[in-house]
């Protein structure tokens, strides 16, 4: 809340001029006949999308080179409000000179962008911003028709905000790299959900397959699980409990010296292993043909220890009793 | 290009007469009405006879309360949350019953009541439109139910709701009935000697009045507790010192509106049906309830394949304003609840266009509105992907 929202009413005051200009009179509205586009040696293209029930609905017509795939005229029709009308021309007339994959990059994102007066201010209001992404799907599902192939398999990345055209990966890096903890914060650092908020939660304007509560939720439980495996296996010696460089000292012995002392007919055990003054001191009996050697005394400690140095700290004392 | 304001059950102009009396209450006579000195008993007269022209023009008897508030929210927000604490807090009762059709500072108000563990009834439209005293009849509970707050006329339909039947369908269950008559005031006849309610609003911006102020019938004997506590205003029920021009402006209001309702039933209603009879010549256009059925001033008319927001957007630009129930025009973007409620196909529910007059509309404007209407909806279904303008 702020000053400028107690005024109210003020949806058609935040809409630029060119959206004005694109709803009181579209150029691209109409329809493409078989006639015109044989005319142009193109193959027609007619892409249905939306539904009167849902408030929008638009019709692409797109006359298509087909040995070049270039776009060599596109119209649309639309059942929908100012905005959707407006951004429909726009993508038509974008999609125009295009190849169809070419096409296929244009999102609600640049249409809005292309409807702004000026670079800073944003061509419609945020909870319109939902109205753009029908164009979006549209050229989506024309691009499927015209290749025939499932529109499925057109989709990149599974996007959780259409209207910001912000991925799921997106959202569970940033919440992963800065530690997000709201909603809030997701919106902030991404812009999803800033819009039609249908994203946000479920009961929205929208269904949506994910939203920005979940995916929060199950990425937060992500992280405190791998924070949990990563206190129990620490790679920092320093930081390990007791337990943990017990383990971490009989897995250099295991590798590095029994394999040795076993060439030689020996073997050693930890007996226990303390802290003091910053030291560890780790207890060791000698088994096998070490035991009683001269060299385990000399030589032998010297290697272990030089290998508990070498592979964990430089504070590991051993003393065998 | 002189614009056409058909959207009368948003608000109405200030009828100049109105403006005029409020005007002395701005420079010269500004004391406060709670003071001792001249300058304040010097208002009482006029206050006096505003008060006389609101309980005259609901039928109010002088034992009765009208309370003078800030808007009909106000006053709404006063009896849901006054019965609250009165009857449902202190574990009497723990239910109200409301429509699904209301106006939202009801529902919202009654969501809010939720949130505090109430018991909402939120009861269907029948087939008219209308909520129908059978229906009250089924889910009213003598033990249970606290209030019931049910609508004069509707805001988007204009249909009037049987109030007689349903107050006393109430009285018959010893249960108290607001009925909220913002719609109704100046376009039907509201009186509260004949129909048994015991709470009941209006808003004087409705009927020509200023907008910010509103009364409260309560019924002679019946307490609320008061929603703004403070100063003793109103006899301690509503705190605040009263906006004086704008009760007078609201009682002058109030006397021409009801002198006016044979001017309303007969020259407005005719006007609005010369409109309503030229919006059906358009194909495949529809009219939301019986004509008998609705105040004499509206008109929800449905234009098929082509989408409120835009439609209204056209209407705008070529001078002629009216309102859409569409979504997409609200900021909330959910769909209207009054046509989830009516029934009305979801295709429908994105079309609807609003038609409000008043007694200010003038034929000549109805007529350059039709011709406008008809305009608007045959360039809006060239564009419409949805309608086929050959078929």
């Amino acid at each position: 809340m702020a000053k400028n929202d107690l005024i109210g009413g003020s949806l058609w005051e935040q809409y630029s001029a060119k959206v004005s200009e694109r709803m009181n009179d579209p150029r691209y509205r109409g329809e493409i006949s078989e006639a015109e586009a044989k005319a142009l040696g193109a193959k027609l293209v007619v892409a249905d999308w939306g539904a009167e029930s849902c408030g929008d609905a638009v019709r692409l017509y797109w006359a298509v080179d087909p040995k070049t795939d270039r776009i060599l005229l596109a119209k649309f029709k639309s059942f929908g409000c100012g905005t959707a009308i407006a951004s429909s021309d726009v993508m038509a007339e974008l999609s125009v000179g295009k190849t169809v994959d070419e096409a296929l990059k244009i999102t609600n994102i640049e249409v809005e962008h292309k409807l702004r007066d000026n670079d800073e201010t944003p061509a419609i209001p945020p909870q319109k911003m939902h109205c753009s992404v029908m164009a979006y799907d549209v050229i989506k599902k024309a691009a499927s028709l015209y290749k025939n192939v499932d529109m499925a398999s057109l989709a990149e990345e599974e996007i959780v905000c259409e209207c910001a055209r912000v991925s799921l990966r997106t959202i569970k890096d940033v919440i992963r790299i800065n530690d997000l903890k709201t909603v809030e914060e997701i919106t902030q650092y991404t812009k999803a959900g800033a819009f039609c908020k249908s994203c946000l939660r479920p009961g929205g304007h929208e269904k949506r397959n994910f939203y920005l509560v979940d995916i929060l939720r199950d990425t937060r439980a992500e992280m405190e699980k791998e924070k949990i495996s990563a206190l129990a296996e620490p790679r920092d010696f320093e930081a390990m409990n007791l337990i943990q460089k017990h383990r971490a000292i009989e897995n250099v012995l295991d590798e590095k010296i029994r394999p040795a002392l076993a060439a030689d007919g020996g073997s050693m055990e930890v007996v226990d292993i303390r802290e003091a003054d910053g030291a560890i001191i780790v207890y060791i009996r000698y088994l096998g043909a070490c035991k009683g050697c001269i060299s385990s005394t000399k030589g032998t400690l010297q290697f272990i220890e030089n290998m508990l140095h070498k592979e964990l700290a430089q504070n590991i004392k051993v003393l065998p009793v | 290009m002189d614009r056409i304001y058909l959207d009368n059950n948003a608000t109405t102009i200030v009828d100049p007469r109105v403006k005029e009396a409020m005007e002395p209450f701005y420079c010269q006579q500004y004391g406060n009405p709670n003071s001792l000195h001249s300058f304040g008993t010097e208002i009482h007269p006029a206050m006096r006879l505003a008060m006389d022209r609101l309980y005259s023009g609901i039928g109010a008897g002088d034992e009765d309360d009208i309370i003078v508030t800030s808007c009909a929210c106000e006053g709404n927000n006063h009896v849901l949350k006054g019965i609250y604490y009165d009857l449902i807090r202190n574990g009497q009762k723990n239910e109200i019953i409301t429509t699904q059709v209301e106006h939202p500072c009801i529902r919202n108000c009654c969501n809010f009541l939720e949130s505090l563990g109430v018991t909402v009834t939120y009861l269907p439209v029948n087939a008219d439109g209308i909520v129908d005293s059978d229906t009250l009849r089924r889910h009213i509970h003598p033990d249970k139910t606290a209030l019931v707050s049910i609508m004069w006329a509707n805001n988007e339909t204009g249909l009037i709701f049987p109030i007689t039947e349903l107050a006393d369908v109430c009285r018959e269950n010893g249960v108290l009935f607001h009925t909220d008559a913002v719609q109704a005031i100046g376009k039907v006849s509201v009186d509260v000697s004949r129909v048994p309610v015991d709470f009941l609003t209006f808003s004087a911006h409705k009927f020509h009045g200023p907008k910010g102020i509103g009364g409260l019938f309560v019924r002679q004997g019946l307490k609320l507790t008061p929603l703004l506590h403070g100063g003793e205003q109103m006899g301690g029920m509503r705190a605040g010192t009263v906006n004086v021009p704008y009760l007078i402006g609201m009682g002058l209001a109030m006397e021409m509106a009801v002198n006016n309702l044979a001017y309303e039933d007969s020259s407005i209603r005719g006007l609005r049906d010369q409109l309503e009879d030229a919006i059906l010549t358009i194909p495949d256009t529809l009219v939301v309830g019986k004509r008998s059925l609705r105040t004499p001033n509206t008109i929800l008319a449905s234009f098929r394949g082509i989408e409120g927001e835009a439609m209204i957007w056209d209407l705008n630009q070529n001078g002629v304003a009216a309102s859409t129930g569409s979504a997409c025009a609200s900021e909330s973007l959910e769909p209207n609840p009054t046509f989830v409620a009516m029934g009305i196909s979801d295709e429908l529910a994105h079309t609807g266009i609003r038609f409000s007059l008043s007694r200010f509309s003038r034929a000549e404007e109805i007529d350059r509105a039709a011709t406008v209407v008809r305009q608007s909806a045959e360039r809006l279904r060239t564009i419409s992907s949805t309608y086929n303008t050959g078929k």
